[in-house]
C-alpha cells in the first residue's frame, strides 16, 4: 500500500495514498469526512438525484484499507454521515459491510458539524479522542497534536498537474482529506486553511501519496464544479 | 394570397417590386409547413413576414398571431427594427415586440398576460414560455410560427429543442403554420424533415440563387509558411485589399486567430484604416460598439469569428477574406453570402491559406464551391439528453399524461423514430434519476398520480426554468481591468489556469497583463511590456468536413497539379518521390527517426478531433506493444506520434476490434468523455447549472462532475446518461464516427513506408503546435520529482 511517513509530534505516521491516517504503533486508522448517504440528503434538500452510489464506493474503499492495515482501533472523524436522518437511509447491504469492518475492532465515532448526534451503529461516540501525544477531533482548535478533518484539503503541485485531495501538516497540527467519495475540497491556499499553518507541508493522495511544500498561489478554482451541501 | 393595395403603394414608393419567391410564400401562406432556401441578402425574412402582415393588415386579429424565432437575441432586435419600417409607414395596427433573456422582467409579465401580435424571440426563450401554466391562454389564437436561420438552428441541439417545443405550441393550436427560413444547404429535404409537423410533408421553396459568387484564393508575394494558422504573410496582401474596397469582413476559424490577426494587421496599419474585431468573447458592450460602427459604415474591415456568420445585416460588405482553410464548403458559402446585399450582384471572396497543406485544401474548397457540392454530416437521431429536459419543462406547465407526451415528441421529426421504451427510459430517468440501485422512492421528482404524472414538489419548477437551454458556456472567466467594473471579454477557465502573475495576451486587441483572480474573474492591467503570449480560448474548433478531406485525397491521385502555385505542386511532388501521397483506400504510415526520437506519422484523414481520438487510441496501442510512445500531435488530415522505439509493423494498431475495446475501455476514462458527459447531464437536469443561492458559498462542499462520471461508470455502466454520452462521442470533440468511417473506408489496407529522416508531407507536422505528452506511468514519475525536488529546495526532505 502506497504511503508517505512523516513525523508528528514525536510520532511516526503514514498518510495513506487512499486518504487515510495510519498509525503503526497504536494499530490505529483514522479516516475523516466519509459522508456517507450524501446523495439522499441532497435528493431530500434540493431534488437532485445524484447516483447513489456513493456510500457503496466509500465504504468499499474503507473496508480495502481495513483488510490491508488489520488496525485494532478504527477513528471515524467526524462528518461521518451527512447528516443524521442520512444515515437512517444507509441500506441494509451498507450497513452489514459496515458491521463486518467493526466485527472485532474498537470503533470510534467523533461528532462532526454535520452528524452531531449517536447514530444507531455500534462503536463509541466521541466529541474527542485522546490518544499518547496525539489528539483526534472534528474541526481544529489551537491545541498542539490536533489531528482533525471538517476542511476537505485539496492541493495542486503548481506546474504539474490538477488539484488531488491532501493531507495537510506542520508541528503542530494535521488535517485529513475527505475520504468520502462525493466530497469537494478546499484549497490548502485559502486564506481559511492558511491561517490555521505555519509552513504546511501537504501529502497529495490518489495513486501514491506526495508530500510537497505548500506555496502561496493565485490559481482559479477549476470549471464543473457541482453545489452539493456545506461541510 | 393577394398582398392588400397599401403594400403595392408601399413598395411601388419604394422603387420596389414583389420578389418571385416572396410571391410564392404568399401564395402558400396556408400550407402547414414551408420552407424556403434563400441566399443571404435575399429579402428572405420578408418574404417569411409578408403573410402575416397582410393577414394582420385589417385589425382584426386579438392577441398572439406570429412568433418568430432566430438563433441570435441581436437578431431578433434587427428584425425589430426592420419590422417597423413597413409596419409604421403603412400604418399598420400591428403591435412587435421581442422576447430574449435581455428583456426586463416587467416587460416580460406584461407579454404573458397580454401578448403581441408578433413575438420575436430565441429557443431558448420559447422552451421557457411553454414551461408556464398559463402557456395556453398566451399562445390561443397562434396562427404561425417563422424560424429564421433554421439551418444554422438545424445543427445543434437548440434545434432539437426548438422543435420539441413547437410540438407543444402544436398541441396547443392544431391549426398552427410552421415556416422555416434557411440560407443554402447541401441537404434542404433533411431540414424540411425536421420542421414538419411528422409525418406531415413539408413543401421546399427556392429563391433564385443569383449569380454565382466570385471567389479566388488571395496570391501573396511571400509563400505561405509550412505550418501554423496566423497567417501572418499575407497582412500587407491583406491590407491592399482593404483599402481597395469600401468594407471588408476577415472571418477567422478561432477566435485566438482572429485576435493575433488583428493584432498583426494593426501594426501593419500605417494609413490608420478604422478597422474593428468582433467575436464571441468579447464583452457585449464591446461588441455592440462594433456593431453599430459598422452599421453606420465607420469601418473599413472588421476581423471576426462564427459570430458574424448569422443574417444580420451588417450594411455594405462588398468583400469577405476567408483566413485559414474553410474546412467545410457550406460554412463557406454561407459567409461569401455576407458580401453584397445587392441580390443580383455575384459576392467577392478571397480564400487566405494560412500554411502549405491549407493551400490544397483552400484549393479544393473553390473547386467544390464552383460546383456546387456542399457538405455536411447526417444528423443521428434527436439527442434524448433534450428530451429529458423537455419532459421536465412539461412538468412545470402542469400534471400530463406519457401517452400524450409521446404521441407529440413523436411529431418531431428528429424523435420520429423514438421508440416507447426509449421514451420512458427518459421519463424514468426525470421521475427517479433511472438508477439501477432504486433509491429515490421518496425523493422522486415525478409522482403518477391517477393516469398523470406530476411534479413531486412544485418549488423544483423554479430550477428546472432555470436550467432551460443546451448552449454550454460554463467554463468561461470574465476579464476585467484591475479597479475596473466592465469586463474587457472572457476567456476560457482552462487558459486562465495556465496563466501566472505579469503574463501577457491578446483580448478585444489590446495586450493585457495577467495580475490575478479576483473571486469569478481574471484581473488584468493594460501594461503592455511585452509581446503577447497566444490566447488559446478556443471558440468553436471545426474539424474539416469528410467531403472536403475526400476531394484533397482524390487531388492527390492527379498526376500534376496545374491548379496548384509551383511551391506547393512542387511540394506534393516531392512527396511523391521520397514516399507516396495518402490515397482514399488506403491508410500510409510513415516512419522516420527525428530528434533522437522515433517518428511515425498515420494519416487518416479523419478530421482535427477524430486525428486526435485516433492519438489517444494509438499511443495507448502502443504502450501495449512496449513502443513507449512520449507524445503525439494532430492536425485535421494525420496524427504524428514520438517514442523511444521505432513502429515496424503498423497494421496490427488498426486492428478494428481492439481500436473499439480501447475505446470502451480506455478512452472511457478519457477527460473528453468526462467533458462530453457533463455537458450531457447538465442538460438532462442531473447536473444544475444556475442555482438560486449564490456560487460562493460553501466552495469545499462542491466536487466535481467527473466523479459523478467515475461513479456511474462503476456502479450503474448502463445508466441512460452514459448511453448518451457514448453517443454523442461518436460526433463532436471525441469524433469516434469518423474513425469508424476510416476504418470501414481503408479495411485494413495499410501502406508503411520506412526512411531515414521526416518526409515532405510529415515535416511541417514537426512544427505543429498543441503537442500533447502521454500520461502513462511517466507522468506520475514527473509529478513525484518535481515534489521530491520541492521537498529538497524547502529543506523539508526529512520532515
Amino acid at each position: 500500500m502506497n504511503a508517505y511517513t512523516l513525523t508528528f509530534c514525536d510520532t511516526t505516521l503514514r498518510a495513506l495514498a487512499s486518504g487515510a491516517l495510519w498509525w503503526p504503533d497504536q494499530r490505529l486508522l483514522c479516516v475523516s469526512d466519509l459522508h456517507l448517504c450524501k446523495s439522499d440528503r441532497v435528493a431530500r434538500r434540493s431534488g437532485q438525484m445524484l447516483p447513489p452510489y456513493e456510500t457503496r464506493e466509500t465504504l468499499a474503499r474503507l473496508a480495502a484499507d481495513i483488510t490491508a492495515c488489520d488496525p485494532t482501533t478504527v477513528i471515524c472523524l467526524g462528518d461521518s454521515f451527512d447528516d443524521l436522518l442520512a444515515a437512517e437511509t444507509l441500506s441494509a447491504e451498507d450497513a452489514g459491510s459496515l458491521t463486518a469492518m467493526q466485527a472485532g475492532r474498537q470503533w470510534i465515532w467523533i461528532e462532526g458539524n454535520h452528524d452531531p448526534g449517536p447514530v444507531e451503529f455500534g462503536g463509541t461516540h466521541l466529541a474527542a479522542y485522546h490518544c499518547g501525544p496525539l489528539v483526534f477531533r472534528h474541526i481544529a482548535t489551537a491545541q498542539p497534536g490536533e489531528v482533525s478533518g471538517h476542511y476537505h484539503p485539496k492541493y495542486a503541485i503548481p506546474g504539474a498537474g490538477s488539484a488531488r485531495p491532501c493531507f495537510l501538516f506542520d508541528r503542530r497540527r494535521l488535517i485529513l482529506p475527505a475520504f468520502g467519495a462525493y466530497t469537494g475540497g478546499l484549497r490548502a491556499t485559502d486564506p481559511v486553511l492558511a491561517a490555521l499553518f505555519d509552513r504546511p507541508c501537504a501529502v497529495l493522495t490518489g495513486r501514491r501519496a506526495i508530500a510537497v511544500p505548500v506555496t502561496p498561489s493565485t490559481r482559479p478554482v477549476p470549471p464543473g464544479r457541482l453545489r452539493g451541501s456545506r461541510p | 394570397m393577394n398582398l392588400p393595395p397599401v403594400f403595392h403603394d408601399w413598395f411601388a414608393a419604394r422603387g420596389w417590386s414583389v420578389h418571385p419567391h416572396q410571391q410564392d410564400m404568399l401564395d402558400r401562406a396556408d400550407a402547414a409547413s414551408l420552407l424556403l432556401i434563400a441566399p443571404t441578402g435575399g429579402g428572405k425574412t420578408l418574404a417569411g413576414f409578408l403573410p402575416t402582415l397582410a393577414e394582420l393588415a385589417d385589425g382584426g386579429h386579438d392577441g398572439l398571431h406570429t412568433l418568430y424565432v432566430s438563433p441570435l437575441k441581436a437578431l431578433a432586435a434587427d428584425i425589430k427594427r426592420n419590422l417597423r419600417t413597413p409596419i409604421d409607414e403603412m400604418g399598420l395596427p400591428i403591435r412587435v415586440e421581442d422576447r430574449t433573456g435581455d428583456t426586463t422582467a416587467t416587460a416580460k409579465k406584461r407579454q404573458r398576460a397580454d401578448p403581441p401580435h408578433i413575438l420575436l424571440t430565441t429557443p431558448e426563450s420559447l422552451a421557457l414560455l411553454t414551461s408556464y401554466e398559463d402557456a395556453p391562454r398566451m399562445f390561443a389564437g397562434l396562427q404561425r410560427i417563422v424560424v429564421d436561420e433554421i439551418h444554422a438552428l438545424a445543427e445543434s441541439k437548440r434545434g432539437d429543442q426548438l422543435m420539441l417545443a413547437l410540438s407543444r405550441l402544436q398541441a396547443m393550436c392544431p391549426n398552427l403554420r410552421r415556416v422555416g427560413l434557411s440560407a443554402t444547404v447541401e441537404d434542404p429535404a433533411a431540414i424540411a424533415h425536421g420542421l414538419a409537423c411528422h409525418p406531415d410533408p413539408c413543401e421546399i421553396l427556392y429563391a433564385d440563387p443569383g449569380p454565382d459568387p466570385d471567389i479566388a484564393m488571395l496570391v501573396t508575394r511571400e509563400r505561405p509558411p509550412w505550418s501554423g494558422g496566423n497567417a501572418r504573410h499575407a497582412i500587407p496582401a491583406v491590407l491592399e485589399q482593404v483599402k481597395q474596397h469600401k468594407t471588408t469582413l476577415i472571418f477567422h476559424n478561432t477566435r485566438a486567430q482572429a485576435e493575433l490577426f488583428f493584432h498583426n494587421l494593426w501594426l501593419a496599419n500605417d494609413t490608420d484604416l478604422p478597422i474593428g474585431i468582433h467575436h464571441g468573447s468579447l464583452d457585449r458592450a464591446q461588441r455592440e460598439k462594433v456593431e453599430s460602427a459598422m452599421v453606420r459604415g465607420d469601418l473599413r474591415a472588421i476581423v471576426c469569428t462564427g459570430s458574424l456568420d448569422l443574417g444580420i445585416d451588417w450594411g455594405d460588405v462588398d468583400l469577405v477574406i476567408q483566413i485559414g482553410a474553410p474546412k467545410n464548403v457550406k460554412r463557406l458559402i454561407q459567409r461569401i453570402g455576407r458580401a453584397n446585399h445587392r441580390y443580383n450582384a455575384p459576392s467577392k471572396a478571397l480564400l487566405v491559406p494560412a500554411n502549405r497543406f491549407e493551400v490544397v485544401e483552400c484549393v479544393a474548397a473553390l473547386e467544390a464551391a464552383r460546383a456546387h457540392d456542399l457538405d455536411g454530416d447526417p444528423k443521428g437521431a434527436g439527442p434524448r439528453d433534450v428530451l429529458c429536459q423537455h419532459i421536465l419543462i412539461r412538468a412545470c406547465a402542469g400534471p400530463f399524461d406519457a401517452d400524450d407526451l409521446f404521441t407529440e415528441v413523436q411529431t418531431v421529426g428528429a424523435f420520429s423514430s423514438l421508440t416507447r421504451a426509449e421514451f420512458d427510459d427518459c421519463l424514468d430517468f426525470c421521475a427517479t434519476g433511472g438508477y439501477a440501485l432504486r433509491a429515490y422512492d421518496r425523493w422522486k421528482r415525478l409522482l403518477l398520480r391517477d393516469g398523470l404524472w406530476y411534479l413531486r414538489d412544485p418549488r423544483a419548477a423554479r430550477d428546472i426554468r432555470m436550467n432551460i437551454g443546451t448552449i454550454q458556456d460554463a467554463d468561461r472567466l470574465k476579464v476585467r481591468l484591475k479597479g475596473g467594473f466592465k469586463p474587457l471579454g472572457e476567456v476560457e477557465e482552462a487558459f486562465a489556469a495556465q496563466l501566472t502573475k505579469g503574463d501577457t495576451f491578446l483580448i478585444g486587441g489590446e495586450i493585457v497583463r495577467y495580475e490575478g483572480l479576483r473571486e469569478v474573474s481574471v484581473e488584468v492591467t493594460r501594461r503592455a511590456d511585452k509581446p503577447p503570449k497566444i490566447a488559446t480560448f478556443m471558440g468553436t474548433k471545426f474539424a474539416t468536413s469528410t467531403q472536403l478531406s475526400q476531394r484533397v485525397l482524390r487531388m492527390f491521385q492527379q498526376d500534376d497539379w496545374p491548379q496548384l502555385p509551383g511551391h506547393t505542386s512542387d511540394w506534393l511532388h516531392m512527396q511523391r518521390r521520397v514516399s507516396k501521397l495518402p490515397e482514399a483506400d488506403r491508410i500510409l504510415v510513415e516512419s522516420f527517426p527525428h530528434n533522437d526520437r522515433a517518428h511515425t506519422c498515420f494519416y487518416g484523414f479523419a478530421g482535427r478531433n477524430a486525428q486526435q481520438t485516433l492519438g489517444l487510441l494509438l499511443t495507448k496501442r502502443m504502450e501495449e506493444e512496449d513502443l513507449d510512445p512520449l507524445g503525439f500531435v494532430a492536425t485535421d488530415y494525420a496524427t504524428l506520434v514520438w517514442g523511444l522505439n521505432p513502429v515496424t509493423d503498423p497494421a496490427p494498431l488498426f486492428v478494428r476490434d481492439a481500436m473499439l475495446d480501447g475505446f470502451n475501455d480506455w478512452l472511457g476514462g478519457n477527460a473528453v468523455m468526462k467533458r462530453t458527459f457533463r455537458a450531457s447531464a447538465t442538460i438532462a437536469g442531473l447536473i444544475q447549472r444556475n442555482l438560486p443561492q449564490a456560487r460562493k458559498s460553501g466552495r469545499q462542499a462542491t466536487f466535481s462532475s467527473d466523479i459523478l462520471y467515475d461513479t456511474l461508470a462503476k456502479y450503474d455502466p448502463d445508466h441512460l446518461m452514459l448511453q448518451i454520452t457514448r453517443e454523442e462521442a461518436l460526433r463532436g470533440l471525441v469524433d469516434f464516427g469518423r474513425i469508424e468511417e476510416m476504418l470501414t473506408r481503408t479495411a485494413g489496407r495499410v501502406d508503411h513506408v520506412t526512411l531515414n529522416r521526416p518526409t515532405p508531407l510529415a515535416a511541417p507536422m514537426l512544427l505543429e503546435m498543441g503537442r500533447i505528452p502521454i500520461k502513462g506511468a511517466g507522468a506520475e514519475r514527473l509529478m513525484e520529482d518535481t515534489a521530491a525536488q520541492l521537498m529538497r529546495d524547502a529543506g523539508l526532505a526529512d520532515l
